[in-house]
């Protein structure tokens, strides 16, 4: 390793990278299809020293109870690495939004049966006119049951042509 | 040694004017947490009692997010748990609104939508002129506009359904009406423009309940018969007992986890 006193040196930025792309590793622990980096809640990472590092992490929901079990799956990864003092920090801003999960995470949540959030285009509140398409027969025929379901990110929704219930990640 | 108990420590709540280390305003964060706490003890009251499935599901998550908001707003002030499990009623700064029991559905509905406006009005304010609750509120109120309109289509459902429906939406609508007008008195530390936040919340609660086919209440929001001294610590009847039931399992067992 060269000599870097001041700044970080090469080495350093690679296993930089290399904790946040374990960090965004993690699966999300009510959506074990998604990993953190597919939802976009690892807002960053940085090392401190050889063995200590600073992640942080921000909730989808400001009282979403996965926060807790997503830090301390993050916190034992970064360990079984050689992190010895691992110290994630809750950030509230700028607000999570539904647009900060990636294309891969959208197509995943698609493939598990829930419809994927749409993407913001004015800056309405609440967006609920445009369809929402059926994640298991495709049909834009749908209807909402709920606005809340099983977590505070989904509601609840039915299809009008295959008749069956789905979970549609709402937009945030 | 004594084989009495230890007295538990009771949090201190600073004076109004009172800075906390973080720089943030103690009054104006108690204020906001205990609205948010209050109401989600209330909604989670509904847990096991709600009409269907579906809306026992909202009201749990309603709750939720407003417990997620409170857990921000206390721990500025300080010890979270302490803040909402050791105090005594006179030491919570929540308005007399939220406070409110959940009576019938009808009830439930109408201080959820009088409550919910306001605060999608107040934390919109508060994202954008900065300051130190800028960032909760620009995630609560996208969480808000969800409450909002959970509470405004069952405005209109139940105004708008039977006669049945109707006439006990109108009753809780006029019930809690004399509770609105503490939203709108000053909170030291809170800079909102509380005249035009009031102009507001009054136009889109008028569009709604008329859209319902219900009436805008006639009574008194503000003066000697209003109701309102939340905030100075002066609460109604039932919140005793609300708080009762909130605090006994961690003044029963301190420290106690799971």
């Amino acid at each position: 390793m060269v000599t870097g006193t001041a700044g970080k040196t090469g080495a350093d930025t690679a296993l930089e990278a290399e904790l946040r792309r374990l960090a965004g590793s993690v699966p999300d622990p009510e959506l074990p299809v998604l990993t953190l980096e597919d939802l976009g809640v690892v807002r960053g990472v940085r090392l401190l020293g050889p063995t200590s590092v600073e992640v942080d992490l921000t909730p989808t929901y400001t009282g979403c109870p996965a926060i807790e079990a997503m830090t301390s799956d993050i916190e034992q990864v970064l360990r079984e690495h050689g992190m010895t003092q691992v110290s994630v920090f809750k950030v509230l801003s700028p607000a999570w939004s539904t647009d900060d999960i990636s294309a891969e995470g959208r197509r995943k949540l698609d493939e598990f049966g829930i419809a994927p959030p749409r993407p913001h285009t004015a800056d309405g509140p609440v967006p609920l006119t445009l369809s929402v398409r059926c994640p298991h027969c495709g049909s834009t025929d749908t209807e909402l049951l709920s606005r809340f379901s099983s977590t505070a990110c989904k509601a609840l929704r039915r299809c009008v042509t295959c008749r069956e219930p789905f979970d549609h990640f709402k937009e945030l | 040694m004594s084989a009495t108990p230890t007295a538990e420590p009771v949090p201190t709540v600073t004076s109004s004017t009172e800075l906390t280390a973080s720089g943030v305003p103690a009054a104006a964060a108690l204020a906001l947490g205990d609205d948010a706490l209050v109401l989600s003890h209330r909604l989670g009251e509904w847990a096991g009692h709600a009409p269907v499935l579906e809306e026992e599901v909202a009201l749990a998550n309603i709750a939720l997010d407003l417990l997620g908001q409170a857990r921000v707003l206390l721990s500025l002030v300080g010890d979270e748990d302490e803040l909402a499990f050791l105090r005594e009623e006179r030491s919570f700064r929540n308005l007399q609104l939220v406070e409110q029991p959940n009576g019938d559905f009808a009830h439930t509905i109408a201080r959820q939508f009088y409550f919910s406006v306001h605060q999608h009005l107040l934390y919109g304010q508060l994202a954008v002129t900065g300051g130190p609750f800028a960032g909760l509120a620009a995630k609560a109120v996208k969480e808000v506009a969800y409450h909002q309109d959970h509470a405004e289509h069952w405005i209109a459902r139940l105004g708008d359904g039977t006669a049945e429906s109707h006439e006990r939406m109108q009753r809780a609508c006029d019930a809690l009406w004399r509770f609105t007008g503490e939203m709108f008195e000053p909170v030291d530390g809170l800079e909102v423009d509380l005249m035009a936040l009031e102009a507001r919340w009054l136009e889109r609660v008028t569009a709604v309940l008329e859209r319902a086919t219900l009436t805008v209440p006639s009574g008194a929001r503000t003066g000697a018969w209003s109701a309102g001294a939340g905030r100075q610590g002066l609460h109604t009847e039932s919140f005793g007992r609300m708080l009762a039931e909130m605090q006994h399992l961690h003044r029963s067992h301190p420290g106690a986890s799971w």
